[in-house]
């Protein structure tokens, strides 16, 4: 099968990629083994200064809802964190002081949200706290699977019963100007969020849970949706295994399920993750691309990888493939001309300070530019 | 050197990181509180059941085994095999006359066909639902599928001499949906073939792939049928002929169960077993060509089935579909339609099943298509029964698009 540009990854960098080039008129395909770090998003496109034009059109076209300011946000245990670009769920504050009296409302039986703490840190800011665990008639069928009652089981019930807990949460508020309630809204239906903040007499916030994440999966949803509309390629389940690449130049690219049936393209962008989505691999003796290949930028030493107390700066979490200034990703030393490095699995990176949404991003929108300026 | 070769799991589910991906996808999670979920189902599950085969639970029957938690797991870990796995070793119960009867597929074919009007005019009667109901918990509001008079096997037998004159030769593995429900699949596939100078020819003897049998615990059964038609497909190979299907789960039951479950090696067969959709594109990309009518216009909603995705080949319908002038295509978003084989059948499931595919019904009938093509029978009569819209194969959408 023949495209102009194959993409590895199906995640935010790939989905991010491949959308640009279907809306610049290219034929794209994206192979994605297993579902991509979205589903960890915190909802805060870190590191993200305010968004381009070509990248605000990008968002609203497939339904994603963000804005922009510069402050903090409230992160799920209490503390604090810088952010901008954000989705329209994450409220964003000038200080980390933004109310006097907080409500923290959590569904009874729900254990991946953590009431206490977040009223612990958040009374370390000078607000008081108090928290209730609502119990509702419509998530106690939830319970007879105690293990599986997550974010996502919740929320698909909320998509169609956020106005009950409106109505609950007024009943409950007393002279609290801040309610804050775990991110389980808005998995199918965008508006809920929205509906929520509207219906309740105070300020609204959505804090964090135990994955799976809610905003993000509803993220992957839409992008995936928008990238098929536009007749995209997506080949879920899929795993690059290999690679045909003749003088420098990717010709094509072996899956496991085409098996004989070789995708070719004229450009490849390889977006395939980090060490958890097997973009990088590592052996007791050295860290691998498995696709291509690749030279990783690593320390020769197994034991300068990490540091042995597990709360340092750990240096595995930076190593990752080498590109050129232009993003060629580099085998035996030579720039490959027609493959782009984009996202977690670049080299010298520090996704642990929460920049890996803004490095997929920008990478990704900087290797399309190279590729439809090229083509 | 390869460092995992000593610590491989089985279905490799030690790669599990706990990481919950699996659950945000399983349909049946979303509608039956009871089932415990992909994650608890299997690799959470396989620990204690390796330590003590009484960890197993029952409730594993509520998996569909739509596979879609293995499409979805970023860890490459066998979630679904796990499960069924799981199934067959520890599931000590007796599968039900119900299940026996609903699992024997070719057999209840071969014998209903030969009395096809009346075994349709009988199956189709609310007293005949009401009664299989109360006696065998099948559910009253299913629509049977109607039984051919003649089978595709008599059909292409009578065309033998024909067939062997092309140039290029065809095994099919037709399946018991194809030989004894609905023939014209079949003949559609002849006539797409035959345009691009392809005779067909059906293997020595095919028995029913079996999958209907594992997940009703008759794996032994099972068993048999894999290395009969291992066997069989081995010597269309043998001969230099690719083996074309026109069912999404008889070939992931042929290329991936069969091995993975049943531990019957297929080595031998797997790369010349082919979805047909594929083989027709492979050969249209290598520079054959078809003509198709001039006038043809239709309007196509393609759902790709759950064994397809997971097979990976659902693309190869989807292009082919998109060649075809005059068809306006609309790829519906990935999801199940709750049949599931034999599963949406029982009266136990009806429920679940359905509420599982509403999502889906409700897309087919904002998209409003001429028709929903699929390469999965169950899901074309859960998909025709549910929402009133005519279900075709690919490959029978191909066929009435040929110029004559």
């Amino acid at each position: 099968m023949k495209f102009n540009t194959v993409i590895i990854g199906g995640g935010l960098a790939g989905l991010v990629a491949g959308i640009s080039l279907q809306k610049a008129g290219q034929n794209t395909a994206i192979i994605s083994s297993g579902q991509n770090a979205l589903h960890f998003f915190s909802g805060t496109f870190e590191s993200m200064e305010e968004p381009s034009q070509q990248l605000a059109e990008l968002f609203s076209e497939a339904g994603i809802r963000t804005h922009y300011q510069a402050g903090v946000r409230l992160m799920p245990l209490g503390t604090f964190r810088p952010a901008a670009l954000s989705l329209e769920d994450i409220s964003l504050f000038p200080t980390s002081h933004f109310g006097k009296k907080v409500l923290i409302v959590n569904f009874l039986g729900y254990h991946d949200f953590f009431s206490s703490f977040l009223a612990e840190g958040l009374e370390k800011q000078g607000m008081s706290c108090r928290i209730h665990q609502l119990k509702l008639a419509q998530l106690e069928w939830l319970e007879q699977s105690p293990s599986e009652m997550r974010s996502v089981q919740i929320a698909r019930i909320m998509d169609r019963i956020w106005d009950v807990v409106v109505q609950e949460v007024r009943v409950l508020l007393k002279d609290e100007d801040t309610v804050v309630l775990p991110q389980v809204f808005g998995l199918q239906d965008i508006s809920v969020p929205g509906r929520i903040r509207q219906g309740i007499p105070a300020q609204v916030v959505f804090a964090g849970t135990l994955p799976p994440s809610v905003p993000g999966i509803r993220t992957q949803m839409l992008l995936k949706r928008r990238y098929e509309l536009l007749g995209g390629t997506y080949l879920a389940g899929d795993e690059a295994t290999g690679a045909h690449v003749h003088e420098g130049v990717v010709h094509s690219i072996v899956t496991k399920n085409l098996d004989s049936h070789f995708l070719e393209a004229g450009h490849f962008i390889l977006a395939s993750g980090g060490f958890f989505s097997k973009g990088l691999r590592s052996n007791p003796f050295q860290i691998q691309e498995p696709v291509f290949g690749l030279d990783v930028v690593q320390a020769a030493d197994r034991s300068d990888w990490y540091q042995p107390d597990f709360m340092q700066e750990q240096p595995y979490m930076s190593f990752g493939v080498q590109t050129d200034a232009q993003l060629h990703a580099v085998r035996d030393g030579q720039a490959l001309k027609n493959l782009f490095a984009v996202g977690s699995i670049l080299g010298g990176t520090r996704p642990e300070m929460g920049t890996a949404a803004g490095l997929a991003i920008r990478s990704a929108l900087a290797a399309v530019d190279q590729i439809l300026r090229r083509s | 050197m390869k460092l995992q070769e000593y610590t491989e799991s089985r279905h490799n589910f030690e790669e599990c990181m706990k990481c919950t991906v699996c659950t945000a996808y399983c349909p049946v999670l979303q509608v039956n509180p009871r089932y415990p979920g992909p994650k608890q189902a299997g690799p959470d599950g396989e620990r204690l059941r390796l330590k003590d085969p009484y960890f197993f639970n029952y409730a594993l029957k509520y998996c569909l085994n739509c596979k879609r938690c293995e499409v979805a797991c970023p860890s490459d870990v066998k979630v679904a095999d796990l499960i069924q796995s799981a199934r067959i070793r520890y599931d000590k119960s007796k599968p039900k006359l119900r299940d026996r009867i609903l699992a024997s597929t070719d057999f209840m074919g071969s014998l209903a066909r030969p009395f096809a009007p009346i075994v349709n005019g009988v199956t189709g009667l609310g007293i005949t639902k009401n009664v299989l109901d109360a006696t065998l918990k099948i559910d009253h509001q299913r629509t049977f599928p109607k039984y051919s008079g003649r089978s595709f096997e008599a059909w292409l037998r009578r065309r033998e001499k024909e067939q062997a004159a092309f140039p290029e030769q065809v095994s099919y593995f037709h399946g018991c949906y194809v030989n004894y429900n609905y023939p014209q699949l079949g003949k559609d596939l002849v006539k797409v073939l035959n345009a691009l100078g392809v005779g067909v020819r059906l293997l020595e003897k095919e028995k029913c792939c079996g999958i209907a049998m594992i997940t009703n615990g008759m794996s032994e059964q099972a068993t048999r049928h894999a290395t009969h038609n291992v066997a069989a497909i081995e010597a269309a190979v043998h001969e230099g002929r690719k083996v074309l299907t026109t069912s999404s789960s008889c070939t992931l039951t042929l290329r991936e169960e069969y091995p993975n479950l049943l531990g019957v090696d297929n080595t031998a067969i797997r790369d010349s077993l082919l979805m047909a959709t594929r083989f027709i594109y492979e050969k249209l990309e290598r520079g054959a060509s078809l003509r198709f009518r001039p006038d043809f216009h239709k309007k196509v909603a393609y759902h790709v089935p759950c064994h397809m995705e997971r097979l990976g080949w659902g693309v190869f319908s989807e292009k082919l579909l998109r060649l075809i002038p005059g068809v306006e295509f609309t790829l519906l978003d990935s999801a199940c339609c709750g049949i599931a084989g034999t599963y949406g059948f029982k009266k136990e499931n009806y429920a679940a099943s359905q509420a599982i595919g509403a999502p889906l019904f409700e897309q087919i009938r904002a998209v409003d298509p001429e028709v929903v093509a699929c390469d999965c029978e169950t899901c074309k009569w859960q998909i025709e029964m549910s929402t009133g819209y005519t279900v075709a194969n690919p490959i029978s959408i191909l066929a009435e698009a040929l110029a004559d």
